[in-house]
């Protein structure tokens, strides 16, 4: 008997318990809110309830926290919870280590930069720049894909690393078309110009202005994209994704093409970043290989990663919040710190707070010795 | 009789393709330059063969890829800008014996320095995460990311310059081409050193226990050998060879700055990929071809110099997927 795709979770319940169901009947199956979430809620009650209260206070988040610093903070970790996500599809579910998702970010980023930059301003060039990002991602994602993950995944993380560190020099020298390390500048479609007004007067106190139309645009993406990709976790595609985590060779052995699966997630994934970075572009109206190519964004993708926790896209909302506001402080809490030591030669070196990356480190280390859960996957296992 | 005429050709091909590389790009550059560009790339092959060389046998033996050989490179070069700040009167000085006194001093220093703290490595880091593959990238990424930064804490963000000894500037003439003095030193190092590997590899008692561990650890274990133990001698040996990678490398840079081993691991993980994992021969071939490789490419068509190396590895991998030399089991 042919067995299709759409029998292997009770298979692999069968056979490897391991493997992560979604155990949690908190939200009825079948119902609205349970289609929504594709089955698969945070976990019971006390878990969903801070969900819920994350979730609205990023619905509400320009009239909770007013003023433009909250605002793109807010954007940003929203650009991250997308980012995050799509990593952990390979890291997380797939068991996959790839370094060149801030590439695919990157190309998602240039390829509404580039058409902005050139002249050809309004939504027509964000869409078809945002499409060719998303294009070419997959292309080179596919490419390294078949090259690399035929033999071991090992192979697949250094190839990875080269490729990344190839396209970074590639935008740094490719001066035309990049604009070198300098990046590009270039002006976002009018409704999303910081001076537009929706309406004449504020409502609930604020100026509903282009910003805020920028980040609800971010918003409301990012959260489709999440969605979707919570889709496709619990989707039986997901599920052999997670058997391939577990256990390559037996998946192998039941006739699915390992090397096709992981393939296709390594695209999606790419795809996925490629979405958010073209978000980036349009947050920040200005793109260059610090904004999304840098080596640190990578740490500090793996970071928010493991500190949510990997293996559960809830993890990555967590994840991408915790991390960004850390940034957002730590540069200042070291700066305090280093002023207080400044008498002291290395010890005061230490804080300074160019050095924020090597205290980032030491903790991503620590969180994979000691926590490899991570925040959710502890707050969702927890008796 | 066709059969086993196959069968030698696909056994012996991988050997072929650097000297036909060598060979293809003869006519097109020309005899005078072609010469200087070999010496380079042979120069440079033998410094990434240093650094790759203990990264692929660290693998071999236990499955571990460090992420972090590169933070060894950085340690090695900075420990020569430490060690020769104050022999600057020895690098000054125009006599060859006091140059190459100085320069050796710096190496041993360099190896050291490195192997000192790959033994710290591999007993608070790499200790924890054996057969975790996962875990292992993770772990050696952050470990790479704090140590650099803890370079920098040491040494300052700022590029130090490494001027090369008085004797070793300048180039000398071979006919119209001409050849950096310095390479020539390296290519010497380099030979030595890698010939001194080899012997240990394959005269010595521990390294046949080695090389056996590469083909089949649970056999050597079997066989009453403590395999860790040797592990950490081999994890110890690699990062010295990559701290000398890095003090030859440094200085033939003539600066350093803190991006300088991972300028290099990239190259090294190409090599790795090309020679296939765990292979010390292929890892010296694949080092070779990919020095001989930037070198031509660079002269011929300087805006696909950047590109060459992922190139020459796609190129590699859809002719053979799992690298020139593949290890069994690995």
């Amino acid at each position: 008997m042919a067995l299709g795709p759409g029998d292997v979770s009770q298979r692999l319940d069968d056979a490897a318990p391991s493997v992560s169901t979604p155990s949690y009947r908190s939200v009825r199956r079948g119902s609205w809110l349970g289609w929504l979430v594709s089955d698969d809620p945070p976990g019971r009650w006390p878990l969903n309830m801070i969900m819920l209260v994350v979730l609205a206070a990023f619905v509400f988040a320009p009239f909770l926290f007013p003023g433009t610093k909250a605002l793109g903070v807010a954007s940003r970790i929203c650009i991250f919870v997308i980012l995050v996500a799509s990593y952990d599809l390979m890291l997380g579910y797939t068991g996959i280590v790839s370094f060149a998702h801030t590439m695919f970010f990157g190309i998602g980023a240039y390829g509404v930069a580039i058409l902005l930059s050139k002249g050809w301003v309004g939504w027509g060039a964000v869409i078809v720049g945002a499409a060719a990002g998303v294009a070419v991602s997959l292309i080179v994602a596919a490419a390294i894909g078949l090259l690399s993950l035929r033999v071991r995944a090992i192979f697949f993380s250094m190839i990875t690393l080269a490729v990344a560190s190839f396209a970074l020099i590639l935008a740094e020298q490719w001066r035309d078309l990049t604009g070198g390390e300098d990046g590009l500048t270039f002006s976002v479609p009018a409704i999303l110009k910081p001076g537009f007004r929706l309406f004449a007067d504020p409502v609930l106190g604020v100026t509903v202005n282009g910003r805020v139309i920028t980040y609800y645009l971010i918003f409301i993406v990012s959260l489709l994209l999440f969605l979707i990709m919570l889709r496709v976790v619990n989707s039986p595609f997901g599920r052999v994704l997670q058997a391939i985590r577990e256990n390559e060779f037996r998946v192998e052995a039941m006739g699915y093409q390992v090397v096709a699966y992981r393939t296709i997630v390594s695209a999606l994934s790419a795809a996925m970043a490629a979405l958010a970075g073209a978000l980036m572009a349009l947050l920040l109206g200005y793109n260059g290989p610090d904004a999304t190519l840098s080596f640190s964004l990578m740490i500090d993708i793996l970071l928010m990663v493991v500190i949510g926790g990997m293996g559960t896209m809830y993890g990555a909302v967590i994840g991408a919040i915790l991390v960004v506001l850390a940034e957002y402080y730590l540069q200042n809490i070291l700066g305090a710190i280093h002023g207080v030591l400044a008498g002291t030669p290395v010890v005061s070196a230490l804080f300074d707070p160019n050095r924020w990356l090597l205290w980032l480190g030491l903790l991503f280390v620590l969180i994979v010795t000691f926590f490899p859960q991570g925040v959710f996957g502890w707050l969702r296992h927890r008796r | 009789m066709s059969k086993d005429w196959q069968e030698r050709l696909q056994h012996w091909a991988p050997y072929a393709v650097t000297p036909v590389l060598m060979l293809a790009v003869l006519p097109a550059i020309g005899l005078s330059a072609w010469v200087t560009l070999t010496v380079a790339g042979l120069t440079m092959g033998i410094m990434l063969f240093l650094v790759a060389s203990g990264l692929t046998l660290i693998f071999g033996l236990m499955e571990v890829l460090n992420f972090a050989h590169a933070a060894f490179v950085t340690v090695g070069a900075y420990v020569t800008v430490s060690v020769l700040r104050p022999l600057g009167g020895w690098t000054a000085d125009p006599s060859l014996t006091l140059n190459l006194v100085a320069l050796l001093v710096a190496l041993i220093a360099a190896a050291a320095a490195s192997g000192a703290l790959g033994y710290v490595f591999e007993r608070v880091i790499i200790r924890q995460v054996y057969g975790a593959p996962l875990r292992q990238i993770l772990i050696t990424i952050g470990a790479l990311t704090v140590i650099e930064q803890l370079v920098i804490v040491v040494w300052g963000p700022e590029a130090i310059p490494l001027p090369k000894p008085a004797s070793l500037r300048g180039s000398i003439f071979l006919g119209a081409s001409s050849i950096e003095t310095y390479r020539l030193f390296a290519l010497f190092v380099g030979l030595a050193v890698a010939a001194a590997m080899h012997l240990v590899l394959t005269r010595t008692r521990i390294g046949l226990v080695v090389r056996a561990g590469v083909e089949d650890r649970e056999m050597v274990q079997a066989l009453g050998y403590r395999i860790r133990r040797v592990f950490v001698g081999v994890f110890i040996a690699g990062t010295a060879l990559a701290g000398m990678g890095g003090m030859m490398w440094g200085q033939y840079q003539t600066v350093v700055t803190s991006q300088i081993g991972d300028g290099m691991i990239i190259l090294v993980f190409i090599i790795l990929i090309i020679g296939g994992l765990g292979s010390v021969g292929g890892c010296f071939i694949g080092a070779i071809l990919v020095g001989l490789a930037s070198n031509y490419v660079g002269f011929l068509a300087p805006k696909l110099a950047l590109g060459s190396n992922i190139l020459l590895m796609a190129l590699i991998l859809l002719w053979r997927p799992r690298g020139l030399f593949p290890v069994a089991g690995h």
